[in-house]
């Protein structure tokens, strides 16, 4: 079998070279990077333009943006063909291809996040540092500890007002300057797909901006699930362990907090939903209206074979539903995830049909190809691109998010 | 409020700033523009393909396995001919079954999945075969896709592939609109027709025209005035594949009609 | 730069510097923008030279006319004149070193490329003559009948024997045109058209 035929069912008049090559792992690559901007962004609100109802939210977007950084690469990875060359894109890098901008994007986008983290965390890492060099007799893990702390300050131990004012002023200029490189990140993924002129349903100016609008509105949703998630897991360790620490606050009061960062949150996650499915709507209202060449075939997969996709999911569950539930009064955090997790399988399928979605019709404008994702793997082919590879690509973010808590904790006040 | 003064000596900071990463893009160059002007050039490889001859048998698809080590039980290939049986109702019936490396064994029609779609004789309105091949295009978008230049065209006109650099992302065969381009069985690698660049470097014909019985595939040099295959293309109809993809496809056509995909 | 703010900047220089190392062992000298300019010239020059080496195997029929000069002239003053010999018999590669000697492919599905009869008025395959391999003697390689350097000429088995597979009948692998029976012009016999 050659690589592709394993999962493509082809009816009528393919090419024969034709198989679907881009699967479930080119579907999580912009989902993902969609995650990383939105995150970049959530957190931006509160750093530079001072939405300070967002501050409970911010750290915990910009720790979780960071988390995301290196899972984003991981479908690509499991995707090549020759994943041991992928450093090729940074070292001989063909500029007049989307995907070679991936390279500067991605490196830029990951030291800007880095830098801000670094001021966000500096106190910490300096706190910490010195705790574990008062410590007179260090375990072995104590030991690491001081090292990796020691490390991250970068020699940096001035912890003074004006010390922290500084790195105040620093992270702001960060979070600005990583608004546009976090839309670039996701700009040019939708610009990948956008400036395929072989395939008629990709072709489109508008894929750039799609892209950007829905990750951002991917991003927030992610952030407001998991920071209700991570509130459900404090309010209760926290009722458990307050007989032990009277001052850790009372499950009222973090419940209060957690109302008003989400209401605040979902106010933004509706304007850029709103945006984000104009432009899908006016894409759809074009290609209709203009009729071109491909508008049979394009009609007959949008309409016809991929029509519960579409519409049903995606617009009905993924859009429609989020509206009803966020623009009804009187929000509760349990409905804002609800509406959140609608937001993400939402954004996910606008991922799944734009890209296999493409390759669901030949390019000989005369035949169809149907993707067959594989399920169990049998392979190793089919582990990379198949369910489970897609879930690995899932779930290493919060595992990594976990990890990078204990060095970089999101809700202790480091301020 | 920021001065005028300072807000001229900022921008023009930021513009020299700005043209030292810039410059070394390489994205305009006057002399090597100069350079790509067709002029000068002694050769451009380029193909005609002639639709009323071809027979459907297929030996050029084996030859060009066999030649380029393709394996041939694979189901991706260099090059393939399309059948096409347009009917008294209208319809366009058209299969290539295995690329037609094995030629074409039924007259009925490859549906995929198994299924065939039967034709009577006396439905037949017109029948005929269309190989195809990499048009090795003289703005190939497979090329400008490639986010390491790991494919790249010669000076005489070949998109080539390097086995040893490319990554495998496949952007080059999503960028084709010719679905010439497929992954190597082998060397999981992009893969495609390259006009056998190492016969015709030699002076021979590409493996599929030599296989050809009836004429219906030539390759030759379009800056050779006294070429066979340049006079043709000179003086007769020819027509080449998706012309308003805007990538001046080098491989052309006699007989090429409005039902070809 | 006395500020602990530029830090994080001399990490990322470092890092860009790494790289730029990195870059400096992995990558072929040679890459570079070639004749076609950065769009569609950004490569590794010695790559072209890779492809020109690939070995050729088929040697077209020119070639086997050096040695097999009577089987040469048959079929070219045949009407199958313009199939290569290696259609049939093979890639030549290093023959006669290697392979010593070339097969011969004797099978239907072979012969039924071109010759199974197509309906198709409008294209070149029409004008061949065929018959449907399904029916026509399918229990028979074709070449028991017809013999392949020249169809005007009748097979190995010669028409009496054509009934009778395994009867290795006249044979006819050096023939001549006077050795066969001229009473067998096969022109015509089994058309179906």
């Amino acid at each position: 079998m050659v690589h592709g035929e394993a999962w493509t069912l082809k009816e009528f008049f393919t090419y024969p070279n034709e198989y679907i090559y881009w699967t479930i792992q080119i579907v999580m690559y912009p989902f993902m990077t969609g995650l990383v901007a939105g995150a970049f962004v959530l957190s931006s609100l509160y750093h530079v333009f001072g939405v300070k109802e967002l501050k409970g939210i911010a750290r915990f977007s910009l720790v979780f943006s960071f988390a995301l950084l290196p899972v984003a690469m991981l479908p690509l990875m499991l995707h090549l063909q020759q994943p041991q060359r992928g450093i090729e894109v940074m070292m001989t890098p063909h500029f007049t291809s989307a995907i070679a901008a991936f390279g500067i994007v991605f490196s830029t986008y990951g030291m800007i996040v880095a830098s801000e983290l670094w001021f966000v965390y500096r106190k910490h890492f300096v706190e910490e540092a010195l705790k574990l060099r008062a410590i007179e007799e260090r375990s072995l893990g104590e030991h690491l500890a001081h090292l990796l702390f020691s490390a991250l300050t970068l020699g940096a131990m001035d912890i003074s007002e004006h010390a922290l004012e500084a790195d105040e002023r620093a992270v702001k200029k960060l979070a600005a300057a990583g608004i546009p490189v976090a839309c670039f990140l996701h700009g040019y993924a939708g610009f990948i797909f956008g400036s395929v002129k072989a395939n008629a349903l990709w072709m489109t100016p508008l894929m750039p901006v799609i892209f950007i609008c829905s990750a951002v509105v991917s991003g927030i949703a992610l952030c407001m699930l998991t920071y209700i998630i991570t509130m459900e897991i404090r309010k209760l360790l926290a009722a458990r362990k307050k007989h032990l620490y009277p001052e850790l606050p009372s499950p009222e009061e973090l419940k209060s907090a957690e109302v008003h960062v989400v209401t605040m949150t979902a106010k933004y996650l509706v304007i850029f939903l709103v945006a984000a499915i104009t432009l899908e709507l006016l894409d759809l209202i074009f290609r209709g209206y203009t009729a071109m060449k491909s508008w049979d075939i394009l009609r007959n997969v949008i309409y016809h074979r991929d029509f519960v996709n579409i519409f049903v999911i995606q617009y009905g569950m993924g859009n429609l539903l989020p509206f009803i539930i966020f623009l009804t009064p009187g929000l509760t955090v349990r409905r804002a995830a609800l509406g959140s997790s609608l937001v993400l399988l939402g954004v996910f399928m606008m991922r799944w049909n734009v890209v296999i979605g493409g390759q669901a019709f030949s390019s000989s404008l005369s035949g169809f190809m149907h993707y067959v994702m594989p399920v169990w793997p049998d392979s190793v082919e089919t582990f990379k691109e198949g369910l489970f590879g897609a879930l690995t690509v899932a779930i290493v973010p919060f595992v990594l998010f976990w990890l990078i808590n204990k060095v970089m904790p999101v809700f202790k006040d480091t301020h | 409020m920021i001065s005028r003064r300072n807000f001229c000596k900022k921008s023009l900071l930021m513009a020299g700033g700005l043209a030292i990463p810039l410059s070394a893009l390489e994205l305009f160059d006057p002399k090597r523009l100069l350079a790509e002007k067709p002029d000068g050039k002694k050769t451009r490889w380029v193909f005609l393909v002639d639709t009323h001859k071809c027979v459907g048998c297929g030996f050029c698809v084996k030859g060009c396995k066999t030649e380029n080590e393709v394996p041939y039980d694979a189901n991706v290939t260099r090059t393939w001919v399309e059948r096409y049986v347009i009917t008294k109702d209208g319809q366009t019936h058209i299969d290539s079954p295995k690329g037609a490396r094995d030629g074409f064994e039924t007259s009925q029609i490859d549906i995929g999945e198994g299924k065939f779609e039967d034709i009577k004789n006396e439905e037949i309105d017109k029948a005929f075969f269309v190989p195809k091949l990499c048009n090795q295009c003289d703005n190939p978008p497979c090329v400008q896709v490639c986010p390491v230049g790991a494919t790249y065209q010669t000076a005489d006109g070949v998109v080539l592939v390097d086995r040893s650099w490319c990554i495998g992302c496949g952007y080059c065969i999503m960028g084709c609109p010719y679905g010439v381009r497929f992954f190597h069985p082998i060397f999981h690698v992009a893969e495609k027709c390259n006009f056998c660049y190492h016969r015709i470097s030699k002076g021979m014909q590409t493996a599929c025209v030599d296989a050809c019985a009836f004429g219906a595939r030539r390759v030759g040099n379009i800056r050779d005035p006294n070429d066979p295959v340049t006079k043709v293309i000179m003086t007769e109809r020819v027509n080449v594949l998706k012309e308003e993809y805007g990538t001046t496809p080098q491989v052309f056509y006699l007989g090429l009609t409005k039902e070809v995909k | 730069m006395k500020s602990h703010v530029w830090r994080p900047l001399y990490v990322v220089l470092l890092i860009i510097a790494a790289v730029l190392v990195v870059r400096k062992i992995l990558v072929p000298a040679d890459f570079g923008v070639g004749a076609r300019g950065y769009m569609y010239g950004w490569h590794r020059p010695s790559n072209e030279e890779d492809w020109k080496k690939v070995t050729v195997k088929y040697r077209t029929a020119e070639y086997c006319k050096e040695c097999h000069r009577e089987k040469y002239d048959e079929i070219k003053k045949s009407p199958h004149a313009n199939i290569n010999c290696e259609n049939c018999h093979g890639p030549a590669l290093g023959h006669p070193d290697d392979p010593k000697s070339l097969t011969i492919n004797r099978s239907r599905e072979l012969c039924a490329r071109c010759h199974f009869r197509l309906e198709y008025p409008t294209s070149g395959r029409g004008k061949i003559r065929g018959i449907n391999p399904k029916t026509h003697h399918p229990e028979l390689e074709c070449v028991t009948c017809h013999w392949p350097h020249d169809p005007r000429k009748a097979g190995h088995g010669g028409a009496k024997s054509a009934g009778a597979p395994g009867n290795p009948g006249n044979p006819s692998l050096s023939a001549s045109p006077s050795a066969v029976s001229t009473t067998r012009e096969r022109r015509g016999a089994h058309d179906i058209a």
